[in-house]
């Protein structure tokens, strides 16, 4: 029945409505059976990822060859298939030779006067990079999940929302119109609450989770008044037409269209966690990691950088975006503080998620900065590649958690020296911070290096300049993280581990109860001996399912780069997507400067720097300085002649960490933080509190008082002219009669006098 | 108009009447058989309703269908004129649905203090009230059902409420005939001054909408805008809107449960669909000019409902306060005066009496359990009640817009239409303020912010947690395992237990009304909207 | 004229149905005056229904006859209710409705 259609764009491109709907029933199903199965609902889950995989990989697929074989123009006909599905193809789009229309299928939803509302799927480049993406990183995530929160008291309800929480971002990224764009966007932050509040018996998780929902919703006013900015001005849902009509804006309105894309933007600085909005995100670490990995990495805090790449011809127009001249505009300037503020901020947490979590906002600082200085394929390209290496990073450091440190994850107390022991989550670790970093020949080199160059080629000098100083604070950041994990003396729970894995487990749990780490929620908590097995080759590492995910990742976190890698001068990526943002319309976006080893070396020689310097300070911070302070009465003793070297080593010690370390990088930071904690969160807090308060004083003053006051008046006026009239009130019956006929009496004269 | 089966309307706006009648002779004592024939009533209405909505022709949903006119009062021209619109559909079948659902749950909830009969008499007559309300074409008829309404609320609230009930009561009452006197008088002007108009023959004058609906229009502007004010002040007592809204907090904090989930459900909506139905499309002229003044009163209400839910610390209260928010959002679509302002409100109208009303229900359920709706002493109802808690959350949900279920239609296009409101060139009528409204938009979007806030908070506080101290070890136990604590010997909160089977019968249906509605809204748009055209049409928007 | 003296029946016993309600303390006595009051509204009806030549005063006469059965019934029903409780049914005794 489908055989019309497959030969106009082929059956994936037009099902793909349905990566989204099978996760999105394998929740219900979840819910409904979970329980009763033998996995508790896990493996409904999972399998229904792998179905949206396989399907996302066919629909990548099929846009490949189309893509590479442009359409005939006979096809891109009004089809109208089974189902009452219409398929409409652009048809304007298909003119130039690279040009390919997007594959939409919509079904008609409701129409309500002018508003005409369909669901569907808008396939292109874009979409079909994010499906699948989403769909594989979910896979891998659930399957780590398997292990990573077995025995939770709440395991099956935690996978139902996971897949929902999938389905939502599916369902996001191939929107064919606002509606349903806000229906994704919606159902995450519904299941981002859920998951972050997953344990919500501890008032800080729960507490985290409201954060999290509250401001996101706020940012949604956003999305909510540009949406309907959008329409008034384009009389229209439809993300393809209004992407059309703003690439070609020509109206005298161009005020309402920056207005519609301030708001819009304003919903993306709540989603993806942008400065000043930011707050909530390292916060949301109080979910299990899986889930972290998963809001942090392609889901969730990406959907605000999406909506920018989706929508981009209205940003670009009603921003002006690389008009000439053109050097600050409010993207690029919120992008650029968030990728400084947030890395200043990785430098002083001990939670190795914080870090992360930090590192995450500022990479979408990032995103958002490649967008706002035009470089559109960059943005999305780091979307692509940030995905896989982060993840790696949030599941290893879920690694450690699960199986190094105690379920603790605090680097200083309960990490160090688990580099030996856990040998793949290291090398993951490792992979995925050169990513991140942007060592060259990692994925994170080739994305990133393009927005740099972007910044620079579009005349955003400013922008080029935090660009590479945040580069530079990644690698330091990431440095003293891995540090601080993996090398050093192994402490707290990770000395445990380590040192005393072939002891008896006696101690290790008697340790456990001793340092209360297990915040967690970890119900039935188990010692590793009761894991699943591990690889062969890393027998004290996390089991399989935690590992074999790992090293996928891994790999991925090297080689996702090479789709487009401007320095090999490979442009594939870029060639896939590029139809995405409508090129060829009256909108020009400046094409992707030519790469250089030349241009990108003031970028490196930064990262090396960061990452030299962060090293020493490291290691001299944590490293030798705690040896140094425990080992003194020892070295006394056996090395006197050492002694004075060991001084002044020491004085170099403090020298780092009084003079550089204290005076320059703390304060700064803390002041960062401080800012964070007390003034925007204070904002928040306040903006939370101050509205109760005015809650508490309008509800006490003026309902209670004045509104109801007037109406109590008005019962107090009668209550005294009943008062004046009480005495006629006899409760004599005989005078109740002599007043009426009184009354009577002196209606009729007034009658007789009046007609008279 | 179609003319068929015109006893339909009418069997079933008098049905419950008939039941009410039986009930009589039934003894006080003989509980289960008064609650029998009341509940067997209930359910033959909705059948009749469920007769109805087959019977109803989709395709012609603008006109009034199954409509009858009889001579009723010759002297003062009122007629017994009733029919049946897309507007009114949706209202009236959701009438019949929530009185069988609140007698399910009155099966075994009679509130304090009993008397069964008497206040399944009392629902039974608040029935009729309403569906006559929703399917009267005359305005005396309309007026009748309108007061008729309003004494069994008295009693349900002065009898069986709270411990303020005696001034709760009355200033539901008295609120509410202060508006109704106002509205009388409009409803009379109306009516002569539309018979003395110039090149009309006055013995034709009538009270039926139909006469209104033709010479409503032609009424001097300033005239009409006095008109429409006794109206509005009828109609906005009833919505309720800022700042006629200070008796609501009160009767439904007072209230017991089935006169809360009526009164949210199906009460506040007469004064919106009074709006709609009568005071708009009547007074095209004077509605263009009120209709600033009712989205500025609407906006307010968001923003001043949403901070009065901040402020509270009683649950029932709290609900109570989010319904002045959420009737805010209706009013806003309806003074857009646009075919999708008006169509958001209608189902705004219906989303707000299956969310406000099932979160009536489980504020009621939750006090019968812990006896207590203080949001501070509640904590871990989802250890305790795991299904009540997550019910409460879903309900939340719905309620604060969550896409996908009903809340987020009748929210979302408000603010998409009123963005957009009436404007342009060569209205009949002239158009509104485009940069008011918009400004007004922003506004109402940061209410939908407000309750994600006040809405959340309230679920955190009561749903998550651990089990606060005062009601530990009652019931389940912390970790929400199987022992099910039905023992009911125990101390004074022994009976927390989860939702039990009447509960299931009576919420089941709302829950998934909730969800199909959301995922499905054409099912109430397609019918609505061909009415809704109808009314817009004659403001010549877009 | 003939009429005439109808209406001056009329007003004579109302008077003395007003007489009787203002004056008198017995319930029932009170009662009893109020039929009169009405049966001289009655009288004066048809008395007008005689001047006007038409019967719409009858028909008006028939239905205050109606309305008095039951108001007799219902009141006289309230004074024994109220005898059996108080022992009286002196009107002086009874001001409950006092305000």
């Amino acid at each position: 029945m489908f055989a019309e259609s497959t030969e106009a764009a082929g059956w994936f491109l037009e099902n793909a409505w349905l990566i989204p709907l099978i996760p999105a029933v394998a929740f219900f199903l979840i819910l409904g059976f979970g329980k009763r199965m033998p996995r508790g609902g896990s493996e409904i889950g999972i399998a229904s990822m792998l179905a949206s995989l396989v399907i996302a990989a066919g629909t990548a697929y099929q846009w490949v060859q189309r893509v590479d074989a442009p359409v005939a123009e006979g096809e891109h006909a009004l089809a109208r298939g089974s189902f009452g599905f219409a398929r409409t193809f652009s048809e304007e789009a298909a003119e130039a030779g690279h040009e390919v229309a997007p594959v939409i299928s919509t079904l008609d939803w409701f129409d309500i006067g002018r508003l005409h509302v369909s669901i569907g799927s808008h396939i292109d480049g874009l979409a079909v990079t994010l499906l699948l993406l989403v769909a594989f990183i979910s896979t891998l995530v659930q399957i780590y999940s398997t292990e990573y929160v077995r025995g939770d008291r709440r395991y099956t309800h935690f996978f139902a929302s996971i897949t929902l929480f999938s389905a939502g971002m599916l369902t996001m990224v191939l929107a064919p119109n606002m509606l349903q764009f806000i229906l994704g966007w919606e159902i995450m932050g519904l299941c981002s609450f859920l998951l972050i509040g997953h344990w919500w018996e501890e008032t800080a998780n729960s507490k985290a989770a409201l954060k999290a929902f509250f401001t996101v919703r706020v940012g949604d006013m956003g999305l909510l008044v540009g949406t309907a900015a959008l329409f008034a001005l384009f009389g229209t849902m439809e993300i393809g037409e209004i992407n059309e009509q703003a690439a070609n804006f020509a109206g005298d309105n161009k005020g309402m269209l920056l207005f519609a894309a301030i708001a819009l933007f304003i919903a993306c600085i709540g989603k993806s966690g942008q400065f000043p909005l930011h707050t909530w995100l390292p916060d949301a670490m109080a979910g299990p990691t899986p889930v972290s990995s998963l809001l942090h990495s392609s889901t969730m805090v990406v959907a605000g950088v999406f909506l920018v790449a989706r929508l981009y011809p209205v940003f670009h127009v009603g921003l002006d975006i690389n008009v000439a001249g053109q050097s600050f505009n409010l993207i690029a300037v919120i992008g650029g503080i968030t990728v400084l503020i947030a890395a200043g901020l990785a430098f002083v947490q001990d939670d190795i998620k914080k870090v992360l979590a930090y590192s995450t906002v500022s990479q979408l600082g990032y995103m958002m900065l490649g967008l706002g200085v035009g470089a559109w394929t960059g943005a999305v390209f780091h979307i692509f590649t940030h995905a896989f290496f982060k993840c790696a990073l949030f599941l290893c450091a879920g690694s450690i958690a699960h199986t190094g440190s105690h379920h603790s994850f605090d680097m200083k107390k309960d990490m160090g020296g688990l580099r030996k022991k856990m040998p793949v989550t290291f090398v993951v670790w490792i992979v995925s911070t050169m990513a991140l970093m942007g060592v060259p020949f990692f994925s994170g080199f080739f994305s990133k290096d393009e927005i740099i160059d972007s910044a620079k080629h579009n005349h955003y000098t400013v922008f080029y300049f935090v660009a590479i100083i945040g580069a530079a604070m990644t690698a330091a950041y990431m440095t003293r993280a891995t540090y601080l994990t993996f090398f050093g003396k192994a402490r707290g729970g990770a000395a445990h581990f380590v040192h005393g894995h072939d002891d008896a487990h006696d101690t290790h749990d008697a340790h456990a109860d001793a340092h209360g780490h297990d915040a967690h929620g970890h119900d039935d908590h188990h010692a590793p001996a009761h894991h699943s097995a591990p690889l062969p080759f890393a027998k004290t590492d996390s089991s399989w399912q935690i590992t074999v995910p790992l090293i996928i990742l891994g790999v991925l976190a090297i080689f996702s780069g090479y789709l487009n890698a401007p320095a090999l001068g490979i442009h594939w990526f870029e060639h896939m997507t590029e139809s995405s943002i409508g090129a060829g319309s009256a909108m020009s976006v400046p094409p992707p400067p030519e790469f250089s080893w030349a241009a990108a070396a003031p970028g490196l020689l930064l990262v090396l720097a960061g990452f030299v310097v962060s090293l020493l300070i490291s290691k001299a911070v944590f490293g030798e300085k705690k040896t140094a302070l425990q080992g003194l009465t020892q070295r006394n003793s056996l090395l006197g002649a050492g002694h004075k070297f060991l001084v002044n080593k020491y004085y170099l010690d403090a020298l780092y960490e009084n003079v550089i370390v204290k005076a320059v990088a703390y304060p700064i930071a803390r002041a960062a933080y401080w800012t964070n904690q007390h003034v925007l969160d204070g904002i928040v807090n306040a903006v939370g509190i101050g509205g109760k308060r005015t809650g508490e004083l309008v509800y006490k003053y003026v309902d209670q008082g004045l509104v109801d006051g007037a109406v109590n008046g008005s019962g107090a006026t009668a209550r005294g002219a009943g008062g004046a009239l009480q005495p006629v009130q006899s409760g004599k019956v005989n005078l109740y009669g002599a007043l009426l006929f009184g009354a009577a009496a002196v209606g009729a004269l007034v009658l007789v006098l009046v007609n008279s | 108009m179609i003319q068929e089966q015109q006893w339909l309307l009418s069997l079933g706006t008098f049905l419950p009447l008939v039941g009410v009648l039986v009930m009589l002779f039934i003894p006080k004592k003989d509980e289960v058989a008064a609650k029998g024939v009341a509940l067997v009533t209930a359910i033959a209405t909705l059948a009749v309703g469920i007769y109805t909505l087959v019977q109803f022709d989709y395709d012609q949903s603008e006109k009034l269908q199954f409509f009858t006119t009889n001579k009723w009062i010759t002297p003062i021209k009122a007629t017994y004129t009733v029919g049946l619109d897309g507007i009114s559909l949706p209202l009236y079948i959701l009438s019949m649905v929530i009185t069988v659902l609140v007698m399910v749950y009155s099966w075994n909830h009679v509130p304090e203090p009993g008397n069964t009969k008497a206040f399944f008499i009392l629902m039974l007559v608040l029935q009729t009230g309403m569906a006559g309300t929703f399917v009267a074409q005359d305005l005396i008829l309309f007026f009748v059902f309108f007061e008729v309404v309003l004494l069994p609320m008295y009693f349900m609230i002065g009898v069986w409420g709270g411990e303020n009930r005696q001034y709760a009561s009355l200033k539901f009452f008295l609120y509410t005939m202060f508006g109704s006197a106002l509205m009388l008088v409009s409803f009379i002007a109306l009516f002569v001054v539309t018979k003395n108009a110039p090149g009309v023959n006055p013995d034709d004058a009538n009270f039926s909408f139909q006469w209104f609906d033709e010479h409503g229009r032609d009424i001097a502007r300033d005239t009409a805008i006095w008109i429409f004010a006794g109206m509005f002040i009828g109609f906005a007592v009833k919505v309720p809107m800022f700042p006629f809204h200070t008796w609501l907090p009160d009767a439904h904090t007072q209230a017991p449960t089935q006169g809360s989930v009526i009164l949210a459900a199906i009460l506040l909506k007469l004064g919106t669909y009074g709006f709609v139905r009568i005071a708009i499309p009547f007074l095209p002229q004077a509605a263009v000019k009120w209709a600033p003044i009712i989205g500025v009163l609407a906006v307010i209400g968001i923003i001043y409902g949403a901070l009065g839910c901040l402020a509270q610390t009683d649950m029932k209260r709290l609900i109570a306060f989010s319904s002045v928010a959420h009737m805010g959002f209706v009013m806003l679509g309806i003074s857009t005066l646009t075919d999708l302002g008006i169509s958001a409100a209608l189902f705004g109208m219906v989303a707000h009496g299956l969310i406000t009303g099932m979160l009536f229900f489980v504020a009621g359920s939750v006090k019968e359990r812990y006896h207590t709706l203080e949001i501070k002493r509640l904590s871990g109802m989802l250890l305790q009640m795991p299904k009540m808690g997550w019910i409460l959350g879903f309900c939340a949900m719905a309620s604060l817009g969550l896409p996908g279920l009903a809340g987020f239609w009748g929210e979302f296009p408000a603010i998409l239409a009123s963005w957009d409101p009436l404007s342009g060139e060569g209205l009949p009528y002239g158009g509104l303020s485009v940069g008011l409204y918009q400004g007004l938009t922003i506004v109402a979007a940061l209410g939908t912010v407000l309750a994600a806030g006040y809405l959340l908070w309230l679920y955190q506080r009561t749903a998550f947690g651990e089990v606060s101290a005062e009601f530990a070890g009652t019931g389940h136990d912390a970790h929400g395992h199987d022992s099910h604590g039905h023992d009911a010997h125990g101390d004074d909160h022994s009976d927390i237990h989860d939702v039990n089977t009447f509960e299931w019968i009576a919420w089941t249906p709302l829950l998934i009304a909730i969800v199909v509605f959301g995922v499905v809204p054409s099912l109430m748009f397609d019918v609505m909207d061909p009415a809704v055209s109808l009314i817009t049409d004659r403001f010549g928007g877009k | 004229m003939l009429v005439n003296n109808f209406l001056i029946l009329g007003a004579v016993l109302f008077s003395i149905g007003v007489y009787g309600v203002i004056a008198r303390k017995n319930a029932v006595l009170v009662l009893m005056s109020i039929e009169l009051i009405l049966n001289s509204v009655n009288i004066n009806l048809l008395a007008f229904d005689r001047i006007n030549g038409t019967q719409d005063g009858a028909v008006f006469a028939l239905y205050i006859i109606a309305i008095a059965a039951a108001e007799v019934g219902v009141g006289l029903a309230m004074v024994l209710l109220i005898f059996r409780n108080r022992k009286t049914i002196a009107l002086d005794d009874l001001s409950e409705m006092k305000g």
